[in-house]
């Protein structure tokens, strides 16, 4: 079996160290040998700055908690489900909903990088790249959740889904209690970013 | 047979920090740059998202560690462009002294982003593969975890889960085969399979989590049928 060892010479040591620098650098060299347009660069930052976040998500699952002929397509088919509303894109290909339940609480993970469905919540936050996540959400999800602020009762079971393949989950929180009279839109604004990853739940949005 | 990246089950790593903030956008202006520059280059379609990954888990170790997220895929790019001769030793050393060129045909164009961040680029393949294992059927990770092409080489099936016994979920259909796409070897799709693990299983009794479960996606090839 042929042992890789050109992994020992790194050529990223060439480049500056501060990050900052290093990113110029590389622009640099992208830029002027023709390979990056800086018009692709900005339009690429400028979509996942205002374009793509969490309320994309959010509307896919305030439909859900309305409209029971959604709910059913996002459970079967959560791809389709989210292209249906206008969601998909890289990350986003292979797409499974999870739903919570008075007896499961679903919570997702990637331990081996950072595996993430950014065309529906938008570019993962620090937590969810951290090692203390990464390591620890498969050994001891309930110690993880109760340092997000989120107690699992012990009948309730946790469902931990490490995504070590191109499927991204989305989880889909219960609907709180007291929101009977609330329409989709009102709703959506209940639904929080950590809510679908597993790590809280949906929150007022006057009290969050 | 592990690489750092590898890190499910690691103790040592103290508390999680959860955000205060409902959607943060990027904490520094660089981490947008350095995400920007990385999907500007890899739409030039020299390299795939599995050797992408795989050029992130190959850093040394202790860069890896001490890098930030962004940190690992800037110096992943720089790894790459030179590993697939798209830039020299010599141009990284010293990006001032290039000459500028016009853009190449190659290149994302500006207008172009926003349909190429839309697309789906699917890892889902039809092959006349019918899946081994149906719901509900019990299976063995093999053990020890390593890419069998490859020595060293990238791995989907986390070294915490080699070895045990789990229960198949569902199956995703036939997906490209990272150990083997990661290194520009095909794609080599296989059955895709969502498996349960009673985290037991994984960890043992001695757990406050022991009556949960973890579910990780495994290709056929992961997998021992149990007889």
């Amino acid at each position: 079996m042929p042992h890789d060892n050109s992994e020992f010479e790194h050529p990223h040591n060439l480049l500056p160290s501060d990050p900052e620098l290093r990113v110029k650098a590389l622009e640099t060299i992208l830029v002027r040998k023709g390979l990056v347009d800086p018009a692709a660069r900005d339009a690429i930052i400028d979509t996942y700055e205002n374009r793509i976040g969490p309320q994309n998500g959010a509307r896919i699952v305030a439909k859900s908690w309305c409209d029971d002929d959604f709910r059913r397509e996002l459970l079967e088919d959560a791809t389709s489900a989210a292209n249906s509303l206008g969601y998909s894109g890289r990350q986003g290909g292979h797409v499974v909903a999870v739903e919570n339940t008075p007896d499961l609480h679903n919570v997702v993970v990637c331990t081996l990088c950072s595996c993430y469905p950014w065309p529906l919540l938008g570019v993962p936050p620090a937590w969810y790249k951290s090692d203390a996540y990464r390591s620890r959400m498969v050994r001891e999800p309930r110690q993880v959740l109760l340092e997000f602020g989120l107690e699992i009762e012990r009948g309730r079971k946790v469902r931990v889904w490490d995504s070590t393949a191109e499927i991204r989950y989305l989880v889909v929180p219960m609907r709180p209690a007291g929101t009977e009279n609330l329409g989709e839109n009102e709703l959506a604004k209940w639904v929080t970013r950590d809510s679908m990853v597993g790590t809280g739940l949906p929150a007022c949005p006057e009290t969050a | 047979m592990t690489r750092i990246h590898d890190m499910g089950g690691r103790f040592g790593h103290g508390p999680v920090k959860p955000s205060t903030l409902r959607s943060p956008k990027f904490e520094e202006p660089w981490h947008a740059r350095a995400l920007a520059l990385t999907l500007a280059a890899g739409a030039l379609g020299r390299w795939n998202q599995d050797s992408s990954r795989h050029s992130r888990e190959r850093l040394p170790p202790n860069d890896y560690a001490r890098f930030s997220y962004y940190e690992k895929w800037l110096a992943a790019l720089a790894e790459l462009l030179v590993q697939r001769n798209i830039v020299s030793k010599d141009e990284l050393s010293a990006p001032e002294s290039l000459p500028q060129q016009p853009l190449d045909g190659n290149a994302l164009k500006g207008p172009e982003v926003a349909g190429a961040l839309a697309k789906i680029e699917p890892t889902a393949r039809k092959t006349g593969h019918q899946p081994r294992f149906r719901a509900g059927r019990l299976v063995r990770t093999r053990r020890p975890s390593g890419n069998m092409l490859v020595s060293g080489g990238h791995t989907r099936l986390p070294a915490y889960a080699a070895g045990c016994l789990g229960t198949v979920v569902r199956c995703h259909g036939s997906h490209v085969l990272p150990d083997s796409n990661a290194h520009f070897r095909g794609e080599a799709p296989e059955p895709l399979y969502a498996v349960s693990f009673e985290s037991s299983e994984l960890w043992g009794n001695s757990n406050s989590s022991s009556n949960d479960e973890i579910v990780l996606d495994l290709w056929e090839s992961y997998l021992i049928p149990t007889d």
